[in-house]
């Protein structure tokens, strides 16, 4: 694992289209591992575009097309020898809507490890038990292992969809609005999770909601129209931004 | 004045969908009903034990002897020949349209299930008759291809249409968001396929299967035209079988009305009745089970 504070995911020059429609600008960033990184904007702007290039999972769009570089610590992540199956399962992602699969939950924690080729019983119980502790759910679900996980409140469904990436202990955990079908109490709750997952995992997560981001987060950038317009220290960010978009994005003054 | 006619007129139309609506339950019973009567009062006359286990079928032999465990048997073998080939290809060609497929092959071959469907038994019997046949003679070197495997064969390829629309159906009613979650933790195409696709889909795979099943076991005429239509129990795909439907096309022409012959095969067709009836029971719990999900 790196160590504190280096970047384990660096764009440069980034950009990305749709067909004709360019989604991402020239984006570069750096993100700096065990923080929690929010990438916040307008609706429209590229956030859910830009997490997804970091796990590949725009590959499966027809006619994206992508220019510039990504890298995660120092592999190139879109060059010719990156293997996308393994870059996937090293950074993980969090849907905006909760999608556990049709299956038990334990098979949902499991997932992942029965893929690459993890079978042991034990090995695979131990790793339920301590990923399902990771979100909170053991204590709720440690007798219902084996129900079927679409039975389960929305909030327990999305905890679930955070166990089931941790259980294949990724570097990176990129969340895109993970709270956005979620009521307050729950999104709150899912919040504190995050911090505590941050000592062990680099967290980015895209979010709609200003306060939250400013309540979880320890590095803020901002996107409008496809540009990361600003990035730093969520503290400066949301009070002295350099950038004067930023500042009337903040206050309200559009969105 | 216009407003009454306008409400005569919408009680016509009424009236006339009711009555449409109705009359398909009332030839479902009339159909029904003749079957029980014609076919039943057969039954007064012969054991229905020895209808259903008898091994041997001389309806004009004297004394007649009306056992039609061999027309079962012919059926059956026929059903699970052309299950083992039709099934598996069936799915995994649905698993190609809707999974692997790019999208102007998928409409190619989406147009070309479809074609398949709307082909004729008669053509398929007939294509069958004057190419497979032959193929199969001097393939296995036997007397004849007319056999079992030449029905199974020709069978699978009408199931196949119905197998495949149905499943790709299913499949395509699986949410994108799970196959999401899944390539989200490093799945592969063919691990999203077998762990994902085929599991959710299953209710809707095996409806799929049932009434393709169905539609082999009502088959009549392409069947009749390759399988020689031996009625012995066959004891393996290279021999000649006759089954349920073939044996009441076949014979219907040559019995006198009322004869106990003639009632013999209102008795296969109450048999074929209870047997796709209950398949298409199946077929739509399985359909609604994949609603519901
Ligand atoms: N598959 C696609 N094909 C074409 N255009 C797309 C596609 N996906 C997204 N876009 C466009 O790219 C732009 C950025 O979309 P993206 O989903 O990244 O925005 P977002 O910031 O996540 O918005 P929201 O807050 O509504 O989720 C939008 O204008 C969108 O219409
Ligand atoms: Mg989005």
């Amino acid at each position: 694992m790196p160590a504190k504070n280096k970047h384990v995911i660096t764009t440069e020059k980034l950009n990305l289209f749709y067909g004709d429609f360019q989604a991402l600008r020239d984006i570069d960033l750096a993100v700096s591992s065990h923080r929690i990184t929010a990438v916040i904007g307008p609706s429209g702007c590229g956030k859910s575009t830009l997490l997804r290039v970091f796990n590949r999972i725009n590959d499966i769009v027809e006619g994206v097309r992508i220019t510039g570089k990504v890298f995660h610590g120092s592999d190139d992540i879109y060059g010719p020898d990156a293997d996308v199956d393994s870059i996937r399962k090293r950074i993980g992602m969090v849907f905006q809507r909760p999608n556990p699969f049709p299956l038990s939950v334990y098979e949902n924690v499991v997932f992942g490890l029965r893929i690459h080729g993890r079978v042991d019983k034990s090995v695979l119980d131990g790793i339920v038990e301590e990923s399902l502790k990771s979100v909170l759910l053991w204590e709720e679900l440690k007798d219902r292992l084996n129900r079927s996980a679409l039975n389960l409140s929305l909030e327990q469904k999305q905890r679930l969809c955070i166990a089931r990436s941790v259980a294949v202990k990724p570097d990176i955990i990129l969340l895109d609005e993970p709270c956005s079908t979620l009521d307050p109490m729950a999104t709150l709750k899912i919040e504190e999770l995050m911090v505590e997952l941050k000592t062990k995992y680099t967290i980015i997560i895209v979010t709609h909601n200003m306060q939250q981001a400013a309540r979880v987060s320890d590095d803020t950038g901002f996107m409008l129209l496809g540009d990361l317009v600003e990035f730093g220290k969520t503290s400066q960010i949301f009070t002295s931004p350099k950038e004067k978009m930023t500042e009337d994005y903040i206050t309200g003054r559009f969105g | 004045m216009m407003r009454r006619l306008g409400k005569i007129r919408d009680y016509a139309i009424e009236k006339m969908i009711f009555i449409s609506g109705i009359a398909a339950i009332i030839f479902v019973i009339l159909i029904f009903s003749f079957l029980v009567r014609e076919g039943g009062s057969f039954f007064g006359e012969y054991d229905l034990k020895n209808f259903i286990l008898g091994h041997f079928w001389y309806p004009a032999s004297d004394p007649p002897r009306f056992g039609i465990l061999p027309l079962i048997m012919g059926s059956l073998v026929i059903v699970l020949g052309a299950g083992i080939l039709a099934v598996p290809l069936g799915v995994m060609a649905a698993l190609y349209i809707s999974e692997v497929a790019p999208k102007g092959l998928k409409d190619l071959l989406k147009a070309g299930v479809e074609m398949l469907a709307a082909i004729p038994s008669v053509v398929v019997g007939f294509v069958g008759m004057v190419t497979l046949v032959p193929f199969i003679k001097t393939a296995f070197n036997i007397p004849t291809g007319l056999t079992a495997l030449s029905g199974c064969i020709m069978l699978a390829f009408m199931a196949m249409p119905t197998i495949v629309s149905i499943s790709e159906d299913a499949i395509n009613a699986v949410p994108w968001n799970y196959k999401e979650g899944a390539l989200a933790l490093g799945a592969t195409k063919w691990q999203i396929m077998y762990r994902i696709i085929l599991p959710a889909a299953a209710p809707g795979i095996i409806a799929a299967v049932m009434l393709g099943i169905g539609r082999v076991i009502g088959e009549t005429m392409a069947v009749m035209m390759v399988t020689g239509n031996a009625a012995v129990i066959p004891s393996g795909f290279l021999e000649p079988v006759r089954t349920l439907t073939a044996t009441i096309a076949a014979e219907m022409g040559e019995t006198v009305r009322g004869s106990s012959h003639y009632k013999s095969l209102f008795a296969i067709g109450a048999v074929l009745f209870v047997i796709t009836f209950i398949i298409n029971f199946i077929a739509d719990t399985y359909l609604h089970k994949n609603k519901e999900q």
